[in-house]
């Protein structure tokens, strides 16, 4: 992150306004000097903001008196962290051992190839991203996709699209 | 009720009931309970609490509602307990909203059983709800009692479970603090406290046997008394409850089943080594976890449970929690104290070893979720109780987390010892759908393949590491002849070389040769020398890799190739893969004699590979076909073929 042309953080823009810089540096001042204080802000950061731009990640820099690339460090290390804006519909395709020996895999390819993105990519008009995880430890119900909070379970490939449609009509089936 | 002292715990619970039993002075003579794990939750709980609701505020039944945590028996979610002070307990499993009304209407106003939807066998036939005969006991509490979820052990899945640690799990409403101590919660701090010195709690400790439940197995005790013997003023204790083993859960229900346990366990530690702090670190994933074990800091704190002066025997010790961002690494030690930190959770070398120098170059003990909640138990019976169950190296139970293929996915609770055999059959109900059983991968991506040859082995500590798996935190996976193994040794591997982070070589860079042979091998350009070279490769990334998690790595692809050869021979040698799992050694085609000429396979396919015209009114059709240079083999015409015509070879 070159630090010469940056603009001045939080001086807000549509999507970045004021007040949310002002909630982000009240948690900083209250996280300030606590344990893991780092990881901790930037989790608020991102409730805040839906992931954490680079203005932000300096703001928490500067913020905390550290230098901006353990923050950045941090945001690259944890899956958690996103640097990238999300989509309205997050899913999250397990890709854990009894998911694989389920099907998981092929269930995240029919995924991609549906909403023709990659994992980790978030679709053109912003409505879903793909994020394969490691393990949602429902072992139980495999394999299992999860969008926003709702889990499914025992997902079939043929179930997929029904399940899209109901996030977007453009998945509906057309008889 | 403000700050609670040692008496107080009895006059709570003899007031308190639990969810999963009834007092005969409760207003309503029955209560229903829905169980809600995050796998009851998922499979829909939530809708069957609401349609209870409802039909109880319509039909203006006296019945209390509560509910409990998972009872281990995951794929029979949701699950709903039937309690009456004069009935015995039935428990009717796979509950949809639907069946809600169905079952009340039944059970409830028509005093009838409803065998359809019994989670017990045992229990149909049971016509008429009478009432009990002596060998079933309805689950009233009184002296005679025997404790929450009896009627279970005459279920093949609980039958020869021990259920010590997850004894509440399933009996108690998770939320709320009186019905731990209902089930003697929190007596066993209290009778640290009172009659014993730290020494003392140590050595019980000690005595028992206890090892960690997370991975290695090191001796609790021993980890203890190194922590203990350093003096410093300020000494942390970590609960590690980053379950990042794909295929492991127990952690996560533990939490959500009974958090307070965890929380006694990690104060009676605090008592024993002279700590003041806790930190569980858990997982951002379970995110019914982090909710219900807050929930239980809070109001552990109200009752002065935790904080200064517990039970005003002079013990302060609080604890919080710290929210994990995604990185299987933390689950290593060092890292995770990286990560409480405010760091990026990266190993360091050991020694000094945490117990000496830990958080913030502090003393610090960090063990596993399950340690710490089997710690309440082992005070309360004592030392020897706990050294008499498990076999001779491996003492006391462990949780066990049975998914992949396998009829009863859930979790168990075991004596250590029980053999392969009677986890995946007697328990595991044994491989669905006619399958034949394969391999079971156990310990996750640290642990290894035990194959069909070495069902009787005894599930302990030393009998894994001999045959090249390891305990690690208790995920069994299940695998069926469709797995294949060398695809499995991949899968592992990738995994950890995703969450290696990349500090030392032999992890950075072995691992990545390994993956480049593996992945060459199932795309059928193996060589002869690659399975000597993954071997070789495989014991240096053991020896030199600087954390434990690179050390393991190698693990699922070592101990495949013992007790797989073969298949990674077909796979090198022929150039087939026996489980038609790899996609560059099968092909897909159609046969046209049981072909319906449905058409399903070509709308699937991604890539326009079928040719063929579906047969409509009207129109005969024209034969299916698939083209073979443009199939991508993605298996989708394989999955939804209604008559099995797509063949694989």
């Amino acid at each position: 992150m070159d630090t010469g042309t940056v603009r001045k953080p939080g001086t807000g823009n549509e999507e970045f306004p004021a007040e949310k810089f002002q909630i982000l540096d009240e948690r900083i001042k209250e996280y300030k000097g606590k344990t893991g204080a780092t990881i901790r802000v930037m989790s608020k950061a991102q409730e805040i903001f839906g992931y954490l731009p680079r203005e932000v990640m300096f703001r928490i820099a500067d913020g905390l008196g550290i230098p901006p690339v353990k923050v950045y460090g941090i945001a690259t290390f944890y899956s958690y962290f996103s640097t990238m804006p999300p989509a309205r519909h997050k899913i999250i395709s397990c890709q854990g051992t009894a998911c694989y020996v389920s099907g998981g895999r092929q269930m995240l390819e029919k995924l991609e190839r549906i909403l023709g993105i990659r994992r980790g990519e978030t679709t053109p008009d912003r409505e879903f991203s793909i994020h394969p995880v490691r393990c949602i430890g429902t072992c139980a119900l495999a394999p299992v996709i999860k969008i926003d909070s709702e889990i499914y379970s025992r997902v079939s490939i043929g179930k997929i699209k029904k399940i899209l449609a109901r996030y977007s009509k453009k998945y509906e089936e057309k008889n | 009720m403000g700050k609670l002292g040692i008496e107080d715990l009895k006059k709570i619970s003899e007031k308190s009931s639990i969810a999963g039993a009834i007092r005969s002075n409760e207003e309503n003579d029955t209560k229903v309970v829905v169980h809600m794990g995050t796998c009851g939750i998922a499979s829909g709980a939530r809708k069957v609490m609401n349609a209870l609701k409802e039909i109880v505020d319509e039909k203006k039944l006296n019945i209390t509602l509560d509910e409990a945590g998972c009872l281990g028996i995951c794929e029979r979610e949701p699950i709903m307990t039937i309690i009456s002070k004069t009935k015995p307990v039935v428990r009717y499993a796979g509950v949809t909203p639907e069946a809600v009304r169905e079952i009340i209407e039944s059970h409830i106003i028509g005093k009838k059983v409803l065998d359809k939807y019994l989670l017990a066998n045992f229990q149909k036939g049971a016509e008429n709800i009478t009432e009990t005969s002596p060998s079933e006991k309805p689950a009233v509490f009184s002296p005679e009692w025997e404790g929450p979820l009896k009627d279970l052990k005459e279920i093949d899945f609980f039958m020869d479970q021990r259920r010590i640690t997850r004894k509440n799990c399933g009996a108690i409403n998770p939320y709320k603090i009186d019905e731990y101590i209902a089930m003697n919660g929190w007596t066993a701090l209290a009778k640290a406290l009172s009659e014993m010195t730290p020494e003392e709690a140590l050595d019980e400790i000690k005595d028992s046997g206890l090892r960690g439940r997370g991975g290695a197995g090191f001796p609790t005790g021993r980890k203890w008394e190194l922590c203990r013997q350093v003096r410093s003023d300020t000494k942390y204790i970590i609960c590690n409850a980053d379950e990042g083993d794909p295929g492991a859960f127990m952690d996560r229900s533990q939490l959500e089943g009974d958090p307070q346990s965890i929380l006694e366990g990690m104060a009676i530690a605090s008592y024993a080594i002279g700590a003041n702090k806790g930190i569980i670190y858990v997982r951002a994933e379970y995110p019914l976890a982090v909710e219900l074990i807050s929930n239980a800091i809070d109001q552990a704190r109200e009752y002065g449970l935790l904080g200064d002066d517990i039970f005003g025997k002079g013990l302060n010790f609080d604890v919080e929690v710290m929210i994990g961002a995604g990185a299987f690494v933390c689950g290593e030690e060092t890292a995770l104290i990286h990560s409480v930190e405010g760091r990026r959770g990266t190993p360091r070398p050991k020694p000094p070893f945490p117990a000496i120098s830990g958080l913030y170059g502090k003393p610090t003990i960090i063990n596993n979720v399950e340690t710490f909640a089997a710690v309440p138990f082992i005070i309360q019976n004592g030392s020897k109780w706990h050294s008499g169950l498990g076999s001779e190296t491996s003492k006391g139970t462990k949780i066990f987390s049975l998914a992949g293929k396998i009829t009863n996915n859930g979790l168990v609770e075991v004596e250590m010892g029980t053999s392969v055999e009677k986890l995946v059959y007697d328990i595991g109900g044994g491989v669905p759908n006619g399958g034949k059983f394969k391999a079971l991968q156990c310990g996750g991506p640290s642990g290894g393949c035990i194959s069909i040859n070495h069902l009787d082995t005894p599930i302990d500590y030393e009998s894994l590491t001999k045959l090249g798996a390891i305990m690690g935190s208790g995920g069994l996976v299940v695998m069926d002849e469709s797995t294949c193994m060398v695809d499995t040794a991949l899968y592992f591997l990738e995994f950890v070389q995703e969450e290696s982070c990349g500090q030392c070589t032999p992890c950075r860079d072995g691992i990545g040769v390994m993956l480049g042979i593996l992945t060459r091998i199932t795309e059928g350009e193996g060589r002869e020398e690659d399975i000597e070279q993954l071997q070789k490769i495989g014991e240096m990334i053991k020896k030199t890799a600087l954390c434990g998690l690179g050390q393991t790595a190698p693990n699922p692809v070592l101990s495949t190739i013992r007790h797989f050869r073969p298949e990674y021979e077909a796979h090198i040698k022929d150039k087939k893969c026996p489980a038609l799992r790899c996609r560059a050694l099968i092909t897909y085609s159609i046969d046209p004699e049981t072909c319906i000429l449905c058409g399903k396979c070509q709308k699937e396919c991604p890539n326009d590979a079928i040719e063929g015209v579906p047969k409509k009114k009207g129109s005969k059709g024209e034969p299916f076909r698939i083209l073979i240079e443009k199939c991508i083999k993605c298996g989708n015409c394989y999955s939804v073929c209604p008559t099995g015509s797509v063949l694989r070879t």
